[in-house]
């Protein structure tokens, strides 16, 4: 217990950031291209029209125009009925609909598998993934993640959490993610995987991976995606394959206790399949897909009934059309 | 002979219309800078954070004394190859109104809405990539070209931050140029008149109703603006009272203890601007006699008519250059930054940058298309100036 406690403590110490330790984005555009590294930024969207340009906007300017630290920029769409892909073509982000992409697969829908097909789609050695409805975006969303990686070869897999800005005071305060997380996901890793309960938000939405480490792992398509990629890594690369990245604050809508209930089933699945996979739970019963929630009308109460099925995409390296591309026979 | 009675100037507008077409590869740029700034809080007195924000941008692109004097100005200095003349160009780096968390700017393609998008953040975020699209241009002028972030401009700022500038500076101005989100075609080149105040009525604490007085500080102010109502204006020197705001009382059961007007009598005419001050202060001393009640007027913002004559070579430059771009030029006094340039007799403009609305409020809005005629006319003018065109005999 305390070699965990002390895995912990020196993994916070060496392999947590802040987005400022990369401010000098000329220094990491000249290590990044002494290394040959390309990178690539996707914005995976579904209905995104308010955000998306302004998120286009920031990334190319930034970190393309002034410092090229991006190669691409590419929109990978569910399906948006406004006009995110309009947006984002206007600001010449390259976009593609998720379903376009490996046409010969039967179709899918969700976020996770937008970024499984990104893997294909995208040419960098590094795919930075960053949600598309953060409301107050900033470069340091993408730098601040690619940063460790650049840094420090060992490091696989970056992942943001969001804090304050820097502070001065030495007060101690409680650091954490949100409901689902501090509810669900963390008891979770608590009982099963002590060492990830260190990654302060296991479901932010915003990480940097290496090609040869995000090809390699399995997908679930909807809610359960980040917390697999964090098991399977862990499983496959261990602790030390991870780092985090204090972005300081992200402004997006908040979601209602309700949906986050749909979520905490999808992400509850996702981590039973793993557990058994590896071993933690050998008889697990396959259970049940659809979640029951309730409303009342006067003194009736009606269930409502929501089928969440948290489908997977196997590794992308495992798919015929990628080792083609990628020339990996 | 050219056809405006000036090689440079006919060069200048020449060259206009490719550099509009070559400004919208700068897009992502301005706009970007529009959203990091514009999103960055800068009421009047704490612009420190978006006027850093500005200087950063001017150190990396090594602009010379980039930094923040004693008022907090963000000032950087693009050195000229002769450095014979020196053209402030400024805009205002505060914006009304306070921020709050959720302070953020929709980018569509098309247009740019947010608190503050328009006054001015544009005019910041202008400011903040003029070296790089100059530099990307290919433009290096003779003079040199001090572009300023200016602090404490508005309300009871009273243009303090240009001001300060101005009365330190070891560099002397020979021209100015302010720089305005909106609208394009606006030209100003005189301020007029311009007294800014408030006028507070406060009844006491323990309010004694047996006293004979109004029985709320909201029907106090109400007939000390019936009585501002009633002084009759002439219709030349033009003249206007402008009441701006008014704010009173928190509750539907309690009396109002205090109710603020905020107010701007402006004038073509000095001296009528002080003579309807002097009636603001008849009226606040009468109604505090009569009333009992405590009736102040704090007048915290003064601006003395002037400018440059409609016929100075400045003034030309700019409405030819404008009306090159197909922009009708819209000539109105100003009572902004230009007011502290007149003071010191330097020739100055205001000149907008692009079209929008709803200024100062949360869809306040800009349009992107004509911007890049906007940035076209600052850069035209710009090189006007440096090439002598605006110099008057």
């Amino acid at each position: 217990m305390e070699a965990a406690v002390n895995k912990i403590s020196h993994w916070l110490k060496h392999n947590t950031f802040h987005h400022s330790d990369f401010w000098d984005l000329k220094k990491l555009v000249e290590s990044k291209e002494e290394q040959g590294l390309t990178i690539s930024l996707c914005l995976p969207t579904l209905n995104e029209e308010t955000t998306i340009g302004k998120e286009i906007v920031l990334f190319k300017s930034e970190l393309m125009n002034r410092y090229p630290l991006l190669d691409e920029i590419a929109v990978i769409d569910s399906g948006s009925t406004d006009k995110t892909i309009e947006v984002a073509q206007a600001f010449g982000a390259d976009t593609y609909l998720a379903d376009d992409i490996l046409p010969g697969l039967e179709k899918k829908k969700g976020k996770g598998e937008n970024l499984w097909k990104s893997i294909y789609q995208l040419k960098g050695d590094i795919i930075v993934f960053v949600d598309a409805d953060i409301k107050n975006i900033h470069p340091r969303f993408a730098y601040g993640l690619i940063g460790p990686l650049i840094y420090r070869p060992e490091v696989k897999y970056v992942k943001g959490f969001y804090d304050r800005p820097l502070t001065l005071s030495n007060i101690t305060r409680p650091s954490g993610g949100g409901r689902v997380t501090e509810i669900l996901v963390r008891p979770l890793f608590s009982l099963f995987y002590p060492e990830l309960t260190a990654i302060i938000q296991p479901l932010s939405g915003e990480y940097a991976v290496r090609r040869e480490v995000v090809e390699g792992i399995s997908f679930p398509i909807g809610y359960g995606v980040e917390t697999s990629h964090l098991i399977d890594i862990y499983s496959q690369h261990g602790l030390e394959a991870f780092a985090q990245s204090d972005l300081d604050q992200r402004i997006h809508d908040n979601k209602s206790t309700r949906d986050l209930g749909k979520m905490s089933f999808g992400i509850l699945q996702t981590f039973l399949t793993r557990s058994r996979d590896l071993g933690i739970f050998s008889d697990i019963k396959q259970y049940e897909t659809v979640f029951r929630q309730f409303q009342a009308t006067q003194n009736e109460y009606e269930a409502l009934e929501f089928e969440i099925f948290e489908d997977e995409r196997p590794p992308m390296n495992t798919i015929p059309e990628y080792r083609k591309k990628y020339g990996l026979d | 002979m050219t056809p405006f009675n000036n090689p440079v100037l006919d060069n200048i507008i020449q060259e206009l219309p490719k550099m509009t077409e070559d400004l919208r590869d700068y897009r992502e740029i301005i706009l970007a800078n529009l959203a990091m700034l514009g999103e960055t809080p800068a009421p009047t007195f704490k612009e420190e954070r978006r006027v850093k924000f500005l200087l950063d941008r001017f150190t990396e692109l090594g602009l010379s004394n980039a930094s923040m004097d004693e008022v907090g100005n963000g000032i950087g200095v693009l050195e000229g190859t002769e450095a014979k003349r020196n053209i402030l160009i400024v805009a205002h780096a505060d914006t009304i109104g306070e921020h709050h968390a959720n302070h953020n700017f929709t980018i569509t393609p098309d247009e740019v809405i947010g608190h503050g998008v328009a006054d001015n953040s544009l005019g910041i975020a202008v400011l903040a990539s003029l070296p790089y699209i100059m530099q990307e241009l290919g433009i290096k002028l003779k003079s040199n070209l001090i572009l300023m972030g200016g602090t404490r401009s508005l309300g009871r700022g009273n243009l303090e931050g240009l001001r300060f500038f101005l009365a330190n500076s070891k560099l002397p101005v020979h021209f100015g140029l302010c720089m305005e989100g909106v609208k394009l075609g606006r030209l100003s080149h005189s301020s007029i008149g311009m007294l800014r105040g408030d006028i507070t009525c406060s009844i006491p604490e323990e309010y004694d109703f047996s006293r004979f007085g109004s029985s709320s500080a909201i029907l106090t102010l109400n007939e000390v603006i019936n009585k501002i109502n009633d002084i009759r204006l002439p219709k030349r020197p033009k003249s206007s009272i402008v009441m701006g705001s008014i704010s009173g009382g928190g509750t539907y059961n309690n009396i109002a203890k205090k109710a603020k007007l905020k107010f701007e009598i402006r004038s073509e005419s000095g001296e009528l601007t002080r003579e309807i001050g002097n009636r603001f202060e008849e009226i606040v001393t009468e109604s505090s006699s009569v009333h009992g009640d405590e009736v102040k007027l704090d007048i915290f913002a003064r601006r003395e008519p002037g400018g440059i004559p409609f016929s100075h070579p400045y003034v030309k430059c700019a409405r030819t250059i404008l009306s090159s771009l197909g922009v009708e030029p819209r000539l109105a006094p100003s009572i902004s930054e230009l007011a502290a340039f007149i003071d010191y007799e330097i020739p100055a403009l205001t000149l907008g940058i692009t079209a929008g609305d709803h200024l100062n409020e949360n869809n306040e809005r800009i349009e992107i298309e004509p911007m890049y005629k906007g940035i076209a006319q600052i850069i035209g003018t710009i090189k006007a100036i440096d090439g002598g065109c605006c110099e008057q005999d």
